[in-house]
């Protein structure tokens, strides 16, 4: 082992902290309709990390595209930009230690200004913007920080209740140090009432787990005359130290 | 009172939708320009080392319904049972196999093909080996947190017997959920069940 084993540039082969199951949705949501048929109805197994669960991929910052962290500009023709209202989405990755989480990959998708997603599947009348894809990624720094530039995406309806509307959201997906980590969550915006209407935003039982989910819009960074800023921290499992690991002997 | 621990609350999960294809594989729903191509949908080139395997793969639901709105992500070690991983430290692993792939369920059939290699045994914590298998991780819209499960071969029948992992499974008819079968073109075929008498044994891990 390292002379500093307290460093955390040195690779952390610690097992994650257990999930809290009561923090997140649990499988079955009934008002949320689809999970009927798609919650698993057997207990889980409850099993310590393993090496399998320990380790994940590496993403390099060198495969990712200019406009990749664009979404403004990244499906637009030459000299055109999404239409909607323009922001930013600034924020850091951490782990439940507090620590900020380096090298980790971001990805998200959302619906346009109208609240219409480009996919074949999407039948909303809300109109395509021929200059928005919806998605983007980026990979956080050495502290953890990241940040993209996309418009503020729609409220749109959806099949559940005969009136069931998702509150403007964006998607992300995030990919940290171990396959145990793997997270997709959901972003959501400061000060839309209709968060709180939402049969899927309820499926999360805990009222602060769900206000950790919404974006602050921050004045501070906003760029003037260009982009308002919101800020979205996430967090992923933390991880044990393996300084005074356990080991079973005899084996 | 004591003092404060600090610690943060994990982001709360919610459900991938719909629509994960346009963040996850855009490429796979005719968002193209963006990225060259979908992340994760090769695994192997012609160096990589050892056994080219083939999984098709499905996730069905309660009525037996393949999901064609589903996404996979499996990760494995390589032919030598290494993970190309910065928290492996046994070893260095085949640089020509990141050992992760992505793939979106088919929009009609329900199915997604993986082309990888045969993974390595891995040591579980107290060294014994592990049979070699494959980590999966499933979304769906109306899946509300991912669900982590493995997949094991058929054919390692005294590794599968010694696994550490299949032996925590109280309920043994409930460990042929996680073997693939082989189909008779030689390919390995994984059912992930959601619900039901087959339901396949999903981990909090
Ligand atoms: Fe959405």
């Amino acid at each position: 082992m390292s002379a500093d084993p307290f460093s955390n540039r040195k690779p952390e082969t610690g097992a994650f902290f257990q999930r809290d199951r009561l923090w997140h949705p649990p499988a079955f949501t009934p008002d949320y309709k689809t999970s009927v048929l798609r919650s698993p109805q057997k207990a889980l197994l409850s099993l310590d990390n393993t090496l399998s669960e320990i380790t994940g991929p590496v993403f390099g910052h060198n495969m990712l595209g200019e406009l990749d962290n664009d979404l403004i500009h990244n499906f637009a023709k030459p000299g055109e930009s999404a239409i909607g209202p323009r922001i930013i989405v600034y924020g850091r990755v951490l782990d439940e230690r507090g620590k900020g989480v380096p090298g980790a990959l971001l990805e998200f998708w959302q619906a346009n200004a109208g609240g219409r997603y480009r996919h074949k599947k999407e039948g909303y009348l809300a109109a395509l913007d021929p200059n928005f894809g919806g998605c983007g990624r980026t990979i956080t720094n050495e502290e953890g920080n990241y940040a993209f530039r996309t418009i503020q995406p729609g409220p749109y309806p959806w099949p559940n209740g005969v009136n069931d509307w998702r509150p403007a959201h964006i998607h992300f997906s995030v990919f940290g140090h171990g396959f145990a980590q793997r997270l997709i969550t959901q972003m959501y915006f400061e000060g839309d009432p209709m968060i709180w209407q939402c049969p899927i935003v309820k499926t999360i039982p805990d009222r602060a787990a769900v206000e950790s989910l919404i974006a602050a819009l921050d004045r501070e960074a906003t760029i003037p005359m260009d982009a308002r800023a919101y800020k979205f921290d996430i967090v992923l499992r933390g991880r044990r130290s393996s300084l005074f690991e356990n080991r079973l002997e005899g084996n | 009172m004591a003092q404060a621990l600090n610690r943060l609350k994990e982001s709360a999960s919610q459900t991938a939708g719909p629509y994960v294809h346009i963040g996850l594989t855009p490429n796979f729903c005719d968002i193209k320009g963006v990225y060259p191509a979908d992340l994760g949908a090769t695994m192997v080139n012609e160096k990589t080392k050892g056994e080219r395997i083939t999984i098709r793969a499905r996730v069905l639901d309660g009525t037996g319904t393949p999901l064609k709105d589903a996404l996979i992500e499996i990760w494995q070690a390589d032919a030598d049972g290494l993970y190309n991983s910065p928290s492996e430290m046994r070893g260095t692993a085949d640089p020509h196999f990141a050992g992760w792939g992505r793939k979106a369920t088919d929009m009609d059939t329900g199915e997604c093909v993986f082309e990888t290699i045969k993974p390595g045994r891995v040591p579980f914590k107290n060294g014994r080996k592990m049979a070699p298998h494959i980590s999966f991780w499933i979304v769906a819209r109306g899946i509300n947190i991912g669900l982590q499960t493995r997949m094991y071969f058929p054919e390692e029948e005294a590794a599968n017997a010694e696994d550490p992992v299949l032996a925590r499974i109280e309920h043994k008819v409930r460990v042929p959920t996680l073997i693939a079968q082989r189909a008779a073109d030689g390919a390995y075929v994984f059912d992930i069940h959601l619900q039901g008498e087959k339901e396949t044994v999903f981990f909090d891990i």
